[in-house]
């Protein structure tokens, strides 16, 4: 065979197999949509579900996905920031530093019912935090925290040693040069990866299952007192999230609809996700394209 | 242009070592370098040149392995004692790098940023430095009608000279360039080379250059380093017309390097 053929095979091999891929992710978005979207209705997606009857929403699950993501960014962010801080700007190379990274890289390979269970123990039962969005928060955290502190470590570390040492040589105290340049310039890098990692959150029921609980107590919008039981801010109150609605629907679902809410619910998932990796993109290169075009 | 002057030194190096680890890289410097002039310091790769620029307002520091002995005295200060403070240090000892390194900020934002940090808040202050940095640096006509574009994109010679302004805006002493010609095309050389020339009125300039024709168009003292020595360090004219060392002889005259 010749060398020229030879390539040829290969490439047509390769252009093959991320056919495959591509193939794959097609078939399956469109399954989803094609048997989710036809259930999506004004009342889908305003009202609360309902245990024994055809009809129910999942409004209550959707607003809980959310807000536990917000909780759940709001703890994560700010620490795994410090860690990739202190990771890439910071840290010697020594066996301490070298322990810390071999500790999240462990802690990213943990399966999340394992994370699930250990939140259970931990917040749950030792904290005595009960099933509540909280202790469902903190079990994410701990999910989220080694990929977010690794994809903002990849971020800062891609800023070129020159802007520090231009920043250095103009006077600038190490951490000035921290604040007020190597994060500015990591911040398209850094807003992507806090977005890649909202969609696997969104996404996420095993951790869920026992800390958040697997209830979604009925919600008065209009409550805005955050001890209340029925206030969507309550952060005390257990809640279920669309993700472990679907598992839930499908483990032991009692309502006669139960596969069309569960296939909804999965079409609204997957759409959720879907445009949090569009976003992700959409800002990333739209700020990476402020800061470098003239 | 060589007309050495009796002046003050800004710089007093004494029986100065540095090591990589290992490996030294700095053997028994000792020089004074001139006040208001342009010393230039040339030699071969990897003759320690950048490092000796690099220690004058310790960025050297930044590599770990670091090792250093003897004793560097700015304005008869030693910059290594132990209260020293290394930002004031490089506030008054400007550094303009190999490669142009503007901050992906606007023109205006590139040499406000100096000043900004060190406490100027007021609007009209900062466009009155803005304006007289980029005049020192002979940008001004070539940008003043748009200080908000983005620094990147200036052309490779334009960003140099931004970055020259840049480090003017905090009034520093000193100018340190480590190479700042190399990655221009000719015509920028030359108007950073003229630029050089303006600028040793205000401020002692201390450049490592890699090419010996510009040492000698431009400085007033040239240190010739090899191998982490320095082998001469005289008046410029005097170094390239009668030079006292047979290396500098056969360096200069390009027999090797």
């Amino acid at each position: 065979m010749t060398p020229k053929k030879a390539d040829k095979i290969a490439v047509n091999v390769l252009y093959g197999l991320s056919g495959i891929i591509v193939l794959i992710l097609a078939s399956l978005l469109t399954y989803i949509l094609v048997r989710g979207v036809p259930q999506f209705s004004i009342e889908f997606f305003t009202q609360p579900a309902k245990t024994f009857e055809v009809g129910g929403g999942i409004i209550i699950q959707l607003y809980n996905s959310f807000y536990l993501l917000l909780l759940t960014l709001l703890i994560s962010t700010p620490v795994a920031m410090g860690a990739a801080i202190y990771l890439s700007v910071y840290a010697p190379q020594n066996s301490f530093t070298t322990f810390v990274r071999t500790a999240i890289e462990v802690l990213s390979s943990l399966p999340s019912i394992v994370v699930g269970l250990f939140g259970f123990l931990m917040f749950v039962v030792q904290f005595k935090l009960g099933f509540s969005i909280l202790s469902g928060a903190l079990a994410l955290m701990i999910f989220n925290l080694p990929l977010l502190t690794r994809t903002i470590e990849d971020s800062l570390t891609a800023i070129p040693s020159s802007q520090r040492e231009g920043g250095l040589a103009l006077g600038l105290s190490k951490w000035e040069t921290v604040t007020r340049i190597i994060l500015p310039a990591a911040m398209p890098g850094i807003i992507t990866g806090v977005i890649l990692s909202a969609g696997r959150i969104f996404g996420e029921a095993a951790a869920l299952i026992y800390t958040a609980g697997q209830s979604a107590p009925a919600l008065d919008f209009t409550n805005w007192n955050p001890m209340s039981i029925t206030s969507p801010l309550n952060i005390m109150r257990p809640a279920e999230t669309l993700a472990v609605h679907i598992w839930k629907i499908n483990s032991e679902g009692l309502m006669p609809d139960g596969p069309d809410v569960s296939a909804g619910a999965s079409a609204v998932l997957i759409l959720a996700v879907l445009s949090f990796n569009l976003l992700a993109r959409y800002l990333g290169k739209k700020i990476q394209k402020k800061i470098t075009s003239a | 242009m060589n007309d050495v002057k009796n002046t003050h030194p800004v710089y007093t190096i004494k029986d100065f070592n540095l090591w990589y680890g290992e490996t030294q890289a700095l053997k028994n410097i000792s020089l004074e370098i001139p006040e208001k002039q342009v010393t230039a310091i040339i030699g071969p790769s990897g003759c320690g040149k950048s490092t000796f620029i690099k220690t004058l307002n310790r960025m050297v520091e930044l590599i770990p392995s670091v090792k250093m002995e003897g004793s560097i005295h700015y304005k008869n200060e030693d910059i290594f004692k132990p209260n020293a403070k290394v930002e004031s240090l490089r506030t008054e000892v400007g550094m303009v790098f190999q490669k142009p390194n503007p901050f992906p900020k606007s023109i205006y934002d590139n040499i406000a940023y100096g000043p900004r940090i060190h406490g100027i808040k007021d609007k009209k202050t900062l466009d009155e430095v803005v304006e007289k940095s980029l005049k020192g640096a002979a940008l001004w006509e070539e940008v003043k009608d748009r200080l908000n574009e983005n620094a990147f994109g200036l052309s490779g010679g334009q960003q140099q000279r931004l970055c020259i302004a840049r480090a003017m805006a905090v009034e520093p002493e000193v100018i340190l360039m480590d190479e700042p010609t190399s990655a221009l095309d000719p015509l920028s050389t030359a108007k950073v080379e003229e630029l050089i020339h303006e600028l040793k009125n205000d401020y002692s300039i201390i450049i490592v250059t890699h090419n010996m024709q510009q040492a000698a168009r431009i400085s007033d003292k040239t240190a010739f380093f090899l191998n982490g020595e320095v082998i001469e360090f005289d008046a410029t004219e005097k170094m390239y017309s009668n030079p006292h060392d047979k290396r500098t002889d056969d360096y200069i005259s390009g027999k090797f390097g």
